[in-house]
């Protein structure tokens, strides 16, 4: 391999797969999730509601590694502004965060120096109405799920919910996350520290 | 009655400031509207007639239209006859708004158009009275300002000397005729007096320390042989560094962090700390544009400047930052986000993700560490906040022929230079202040 292709395998130290065909599909499977979602799979749907549930105990636990290791190469997490997504390319997220990006949230939160996280905010995060389908192929998956959070720091319990939308890949027989888009209902007002994973 | 003079010192402030609860009430009618001109929206958020959106001047709900002839106004936003804010939406365009409670209607220019059933009030209803109350409105380059101060100076004489750093700061995003201001906003919430913001507009000593964190991210590339990015330089000596602070006079403020970027075209672009895409972007852009990409892609990262207009505008980085005070304790920032029209849309998307950096892991460290100082300010017995660094280093501050005074980068002269306008604001008698009517 030359050095760029070296490159654009690293994908945390290099952001090549965000690139305009990356942000056309996004805008394309914002789509899916508004569809009705079906599988008959209870296999698939059992792997996959137990991955998402197991991504929420690891945020809550702080097992940030792990929660990397769920994630694919190229995977995006997503928690937009404007209510729906909007347009990333024109408009701006709370976390548009390719892996790289992610990346960096984890590590700055480990510097030991996040005084937004220093105490951490505790977390636990309820997920239900599960709903699941596939995507182009039986290797994707889309899903959709309610969530409810409950975030204690410096004594003051604080409520955030709404929905995550889940593109789920299988990597060598694994289920990974490639895409968590996460929909606040209060998405668009004034928060006071939402630096803790969502 | 307060002792303005015993409030703030050459020096320091008293606690006082940031949390008595009828100062910041006063400060609200005074600052906030009767004394300097309050930053209310871009224009190219309400592009077309009879645009508006919803706002605030101080804690007055205002609404800021186009009316029907093109004209920019800001009225407050409350039915003349029992109180009722009129619009309750965020945006939109109407030529009119009607009061949800007993039906009054207005016109987008304010102006009353009458009652249900008006026999009952004979003609009482002709008056100017019933029409809006108008805020005086000025523009700056699409910068939309309102004062109620009707017979102070233009805003054009207010801006001052800000006005040639507002330029910059403009060219940096493509001029007044291309910059928007119409995708959205970050806001953010903060357990703390407005004046904490201000106070960090135009701090170059916190950077180090408050932005550790930040910073620390470094790390995680230095391992793989990547060098250092973003201000990195605000740890290495910044006492006799190049970069510097500056009091601009009619309490605005500015930090320049552009005299740590040298070299030629790409030199912001290769500083800054990478963005998803960047990669990719990038050698698009030098497919397309050759050389020529540099200065486009130096434009996709911020501004290096921190220009502060007193007292709720900030320009930091490629975003229009606005205070919106709650409280005495509770304060509203929120980040404009900014594109530039018909600039490569590489850029525009380079733009949102560079503007999305700092929100979230730059800004909330800050915002704790003065929700955390409002807290420790709770202490009576601990009276006095110091801004007292550099204040005896004379001979590096040298004032200019238009009175701008510059000073090291982690200088505390932005904060004794505004604070000094502050107390000269309030410590003034309120002065009447006489609504126009537009009939």
């Amino acid at each position: 391999m030359n050095h760029q292709q070296v490159n654009q395998s690293n994908t945390s130290l290099y952001s090549y797969y965000i690139n305009d065909a990356y942000y056309s599909e996004l805008l394309k499977e914002l789509a899916i999730w508004d569809t009705e979602l079906e599988m008959d799979n209870p296999t698939t749907e059992k792997q996959c509601t137990k991955l998402i549930i197991k991504e929420c105990r690891l945020l809550d636990e702080y097992r940030f590694d792990e929660f990397l290791s769920l994630y694919t190469d190229k995977s995006l997490y997503w928690i937009p502004i404007t209510p729906g997504g909007g347009d990333p390319r024109t408009e701006v997220s709370h976390a548009f965060d390719d892996r790289r990006r992610l990346e960096d949230r984890i590590y700055r939160l480990r510097t030991g120096y996040a005084y937004s996280q220093l105490p951490m905010s505790r977390t636990r995060r309820l997920v239900g109405n599960f709903e699941l389908g596939y995507g182009e192929s039986q290797d994707i998956v889309f899903a959709r799920c309610n969530f409810t959070l409950a975030e204690l720091r410096v004594g003051e319990l604080r409520q955030y919910s709404g929905w995550y939308g889940y593109k789920l890949q299988k990597v060598e027989e694994q289920w990974k996350i490639a895409v968590k888009m996460v929909n606040l209902i209060n998405s668009d007002q004034g928060h006071e520290n939402m630096t803790f994973m969502l | 009655m307060y002792n303005w003079e015993h409030l703030v010192q050459e020096d320091r402030v008293h606690r006082a400031v940031y949390t008595d609860p009828q100062l910041f009430e006063e400060e609200m009618v005074q600052i906030y509207g009767r004394s300097t001109w309050v930053y209310l929206a871009h224009e190219s958020e309400i592009p077309k007639v009879n645009d508006y959106k919803t706002g605030y001047l101080g804690k007055r709900p205002i609404i800021i239209t186009r009316d029907q002839k093109g004209k920019v106004r800001a009225l407050f936003n409350r039915c003349t006859h029992r109180g009722s804010t009129l619009c309750r939406m965020e945006k939109g365009n109407s030529k009119q708004f009607a009061c949800p409670y007993h039906g009054w209607n207005f016109k987008n220019d304010g102006s009353f158009i009458g009652a249900p059933w008006p026999k009952a009030y004979g003609d009482q209803l002709h008056s100017p009275e019933f029409n809006l109350m108008q805020v005086r409105v000025e523009t700056y380059k699409g910068l939309i300002f309102g004062t109620l101060n009707e017979n102070g100076p233009s805003l054009d004489e207010y801006l001052g000397n800000a006005k040639e750093l507002i330029d910059q700061w403009m060219y940096h995003n493509g001029g007044p005729e291309r910059l928007r201001v119409n995708s959205n906003a970050h806001r953010k919430l903060m357990s703390c007096n407005w004046k904490f913001v201000y106070d960090n507009a135009a701090d170059g000593y916190h950077v180090t320390f408050s932005h550790r964190s930040l910073l620390g991210i470094n790390e995680r590339y230095k391992e793989e042989g990547i060098e250092d990015k973003d201000m990195i330089y605000f740890t290495q000596k910044p006492d006799d560094g190049p970069m510097y602070v500056q009091y601009l006079g009619n309490g605005h403020i500015f930090l320049d962090q552009r005299p740590a970027h040298r070299g030629g075209d790409g030199s912001m672009w290769n500083q800054q700390r990478p963005q998803p895409g960047r990669e990719v972007f990038e050698e698009q852009m030098i497919d397309k544009y050759g050389e020529k990409a540099y200065r486009y892609l130096d434009q996709a990262v911020g501004s290096q400047m921190n220009l502060t207009i007193f007292p709720n505008l900030l320009f930091v980085g490629n975003q229009i930052q606005v205070i919106e005070p709650i409280a005495v304790d509770k304060t509203q920032i929120t980040w404009y986000a900014t594109t530039i029209d018909g600039y490569p849309d590489e850029i525009n998307n380079l733009r949102m993700r560079t503007q999305e950096d700092f929100p979230a892991f730059g800004e909330p460290d800050d915002v704790t560490n003065w929700s955390e100082g409002q807290r420790g300010l709770s202490i009576p017995e601990a009276e006095w906040v110091f801004f007292n660094r550099g204040l005896t280093l004379t001979e590096t501050h040298h004032e200019d022929a238009n009175g701008v005074i510059t000073a090291p980068v982690t200088d505390e002269l932005p904060m004794r230079g505004y604070f000094n306008e502050w107390k000269r604001i309030m410590s003034q008698a309120s002065t009447a202040t006489n609504y126009q009517s537009i009939k």
